[in-house]
């Protein structure tokens, strides 16, 4: 059957590879030119536990993974009960009787086809470890859908590469038997993809896009303490510190790594940290220590379920009011939540020149989704990346003598200087200040300096955009939501105007400051308004009424620690009256 | 190479600079007879007998009434937030090792609050000066104990005395791999300013544990008392400040306050690992335009 979406699923124990198997199959069709947008899901442990890789493929754009599975791989017992309801009308579960007791599964379930490949066997009889069983499954899989295992056997040369010609003789011997099994045992096929346009296509989650932006901006100082969903991004940069010549740190805490890129940054380099909601709440009084030094500091802050530990692995937004109002005092900051990989990285290049500009914390939301699911595509065009230091004076002769830090000028931007050079002395006060940066306690300089500070958000509000408007305008729906669930209501969007103009989307990137009169604008021309949160409280909802006075009502919310999915959003949206 | 933070762009020959070069013209605003006024005065000294000029230094002050100290020193400076003096200072030295990086700071911000960092940056030996301002309480907030304060010293926060043991911070230094462990006493500026000279010529991380009266909250560590109990490691014949077991011994001595070097090795420096700054600062890169097609190449 010719198809042009494809959701596989593989599941099993943590420890037996699910990460790296799912991962080579979503390069194979990424490899070929076809649309690709994968997510993990696993618990908070090394060993045991229960681990899925989900993976949908297209041949056309695509947004977002969905509901329905057509081939659910199946590594152990519990992968079958877990996940056999997610299979489709007609859909098939790959399986080895070894491992799993079919048959009360089969009774449940007469509209799905189950496929036995004994994947322990095929690895004994090669005599190679129990863990390549999941590359007999690639293999079998590949050859369900009748796709080119030459591409599956380059993917796996160039992941396991340096682990030495034998393991890698070994994965492709296993994943080619798998293949084998399927064609010339079983001799079925059972999907085939739609052809596309032969391009190479990349792979990559919301932190590698990050990673990449923050290189190209220059970023020369990189501070973090490891945090689930956010560490990858501390494993990247401490990869490629010498090549690029930046420095990573592994701090003792979140406190320290904060304070530690806010020196960086008044030395003179660009600095970006990282971190999750609990590393966040450490960092929170350095956020208020550079506002007040006016130095520049990118922070991202990839959020998972919380209070406290939370759900380490899993995905939600809850931090955003907590980013908006993050640490003591009042003080201007900007916080943006890309929606896909392709803005983390364009909008990382943004939040550098932002905080750069207007001497400003700028903090960047992911999720866990975002964070940690690849999306593909053909390029990402890092010229559009262009570096903007503001009023940054490097060199002595720069100076126009008397140099005052925080002068007050008619932007609130005073020029900064990068320590060390002739002429430049002065003060980073934390304490209020004057001009010089001495700390000065008088009510006059109060209001002056709290009045400088916050001028800069004239020019801000005008460089920022608004929020993008997708799907049609005069439609009945309006969907206002921000960050990660741009992709599903996209997913959603499609087919719910499939007939009608029912539903558009206003998403929002940058979520503060908050243009209230654009906004309170754009509200009044939509029909029907709904806001769509991975979180308990909408906050979204909370802030436009902050902000414009307007109350949405209508909600559609999941806590539950996953993202949406476009049938939960459809769903959501039917039940509107 | 690292550079030597000593050797800088100013020179001996025509270096004319005074202590008063130092003074920002703001008046402090220590008490009167305040440790902090013997530091001020020793650390200015020490400017001078290094040659240095104030653009290439940059301190790093904690909070409390050591950091108040910003307002009147004239070289960079950083007025962190409470206890972050020394991750501030980490950051700026890495993006820019060729600055002299000093930090100041006071007990309850080095060994309390920011007393994680403390240990960490005694075992990163980064080429960096400490010098903890050490009056056993809590003076800016008017007179709490401090992590150094003797047990069953009465404050307001402990009116019935301290019941913890006091920490003590060259002993900690010890403990934590600091290269250059000593303590001074800030009521003998001369012996003081030849301790921090030797500090700041130290290659590595150099850290003092400097006693200093708070005339105002703490009757109990006085001038007097200090001068009392005080007695130079340097006037030791047979001192030998590379044995740690020797300065550990010294540094738990109560009854007779040892001040000077207790320890100083030199140890390879955090920044001599990273080649990343072998041949320039991170800060004099040029980022304008980075081309990362190296990197995107990983990721087809």
């Amino acid at each position: 059957m010719k198809v042009s979406n494809l959701t596989w699923k593989i599941g099993g124990e943590a420890g037996f590879g699910i990460l790296s198997t799912g991962k080579i199959f979503s390069k194979i069709f990424a490899k070929k030119g076809y649309s690709v947008i994968d997510n993990n899901e696993y618990p908070s442990l090394i060993r045991g536990g229960h681990n899925t890789y989900t993976i949908r493929i297209s041949s056309n754009e695509i947004f977002s993974t969905n509901k329905d599975i057509n081939i659910l791989v199946a590594l152990n017992e519990e992968t079958i009960r877990l996940h056999q309801e997610e299979v489709t009308y007609g859909g098939y579960i790959v399986y080895d009787e070894n491992d799993c007791n079919i048959g009360d599964f089969k009774k449940a379930r007469k509209d799905i086809n189950y496929v036995m490949v004994p994947f322990s066997k095929i690895i004994s009889e090669l005599g190679a470890p129990k863990v390549m069983v999941n590359n007999v499954s690639l293999g079998a899989s590949v050859a369900l859908i009748n796709y080119d295992l030459e591409i599956l056997k380059n993917v796996i040369k160039d992941i396991f590469g340096r682990k030495g010609s034998e393991i890698v003789n070994l994965n492709i011997k296993s994943s080619e038997l798998g293949y084998k099994y399927i064609k010339e045992k079983l001799k079925i096929n059972i999907y085939e993809l739609e052809i596309v346009k032969p391009v190479s296509k990349m792979l990559v989650t919301g932190n590698d896009a990050v990673f990449l932006g923050a290189v190209r901006s220059g970023c020369k100082f990189y501070a973090a303490y490891p945090m689930t969903p956010s560490s990858s991004i501390l494993h990247l940069f401490a990869s490629i510190e010498d090549d690029y010549n930046i420095v990573t740190k592994h701090a003792e805490d979140e406190i320290a790594v904060i304070n530690m890129a806010i020196g960086a940054s008044f030395a003179g380099a660009r600095v970006m940290v990282a971190t999750s909601g609990g590393g966040f709440s450490l960092m929170n009084e350095g956020i208020s220590s550079a506002a007040m030094t006016e130095t520049p500091i990118v922070i991202v802050l990839c959020q998972r379920p919380a209070p406290a530990t939370g759900l380490p692995t899993w995905t939600e937004q809850g931090d955003m009011l907590f980013a908006v109002h993050s640490s003591h005092g009042e003080f201007l900051r900007v916080v943006i939540a890309p929606g896909d990989p392709e803005e983390c990285f364009y909008l990382t290049g943004e939040a550098f020149n932002l905080a750069d500009k207007y001497q400003i914390p700028v903090i960047i939301m992911l999720d866990k989704y975002l964070s940690e699911s690849h999306f593909s595509y053909e390029k990402f065009d890092f010229k559009n990346i262009t570096v903007d230091r503001g009023k940054l004076l490097s060199k002595s002769k720069d100076i126009d003598g008397g140099y005052r830090r925080y002068f007050n000028t008619d932007d609130g931007i005073s020029p900064r200087v990068v320590a060390g050079i002739e002429g430049g002395i002065h003060i980073a006060n934390s304490d209020e200040h004057d001009e010089d940066g001495y700390s000065e306690e008088c009510a006059h300089n109060r209001k002056i300096m709290v009045d400088k500070r916050f001028r800069k958000i004239k020019k801000l509000i005008e460089e920022i955009p608004l929020p993008k408007i997708y799907g049609p305008i005069d439609a009945e729906i309006t969907i206002w939501s921000w960050g990660s669930c741009k992709g599903p209501i996209l997913e959603a969007m499609n087919i719910l105007n499939q007939k009608e103009k029912k539903v558009n989307l206003i998403h929002f990137t940058y979520l503060y400051p908050f243009d209230s009169e654009s906004i309170e604008g754009i509200i009044g021309e939509s029909n029907k308004n709904v806001v769509v949160e991975n979180n308990k409280t909408s906050q979204l909802a909370k802030i436009i009424m902050m902000n414009t006075g307007y109350k949405i009502k209508n909600k559609i919310l999941k806590y539950s620690g996953r993202q949406f999915l476009p049938e939960e959003i459809i769903s959501g949206i039917e039940k509107i009256e | 190479m690292v550079m030597d933070k000593t050797k800088s762009k100013s020179s001996k020959e025509n270096y004319n600079l005074k202590p008063g070069d130092f003074n920002t013209g703001r008046k402090p605003t220590w008490c009167p007879g305040c440790g902090n006024y013997g530091i001020w005065n020793s650390l200015k000294k020490t400017f001078v007998k290094l040659y240095l000029i104030p653009h290439e230094i940059l301190i790093v002050y904690g909070i409390g009434c050591s950091g108040n100290g910003a307002n009147f020193i004239k070289t960079y400076a950083f007025h962190a937030l409470h206890g972050r003096a020394l991750p501030v200072a980490t950051g700026a030295k890495l993006a820019n090792h060729k600055l002299n990086v000093i930090i100041m700071g006071g007990d309850g911000d080095g060994v309390g609050i920011g007393g994680n960092h403390f240990i960490h940056t005694c075992r990163r030996n980064i080429n960096m000066t400490y010098l903890l301002h050490n009056n056993k309480v809590y003076g800016l907030t008017t007179g709490q104990t401090a992590p150094t304060s003797d047990e069953g010293f009465k404050t307001k926060s402990t009116p019935s005395g301290v019941l913890e043991k006091p920490i003590n911070p060259v002993l900690l230094a010890l403990a934590s791999g600091a290269t250059y462990v000593a303590r001074g006493f800030s009521g003998d500026t001369g012996h003081l300013s030849e301790v921090i000279r030797k500090a700041i010529k130290h290659k590595g991380f150099s850290f003092i544990d400097i006693l200093q009266p708070c005339v105002t909250f703490n009757k109990q560590n006085t001038y007097d008392f200090y001068r009392e109990k005080i007695y130079k490691l340097d006037e030791l014949e047979s001192y030998d400040k590379s044995d740690l077991n020797e300065a550990i011994k010294r540094s738990m001595e109560e009854e007779k306050i040892p001040v000077g070097i207790f320890y100083q090795v030199e140890r390879p420096l955090y920044e001599d690992g990273l080649k990343q700054i072998e041949r320039k600062p991170l800060v004099d890169h040029i980022i304008t335009d980075i081309d990362i097609n190296r990197l995107l190449k990983n990721y087809y």
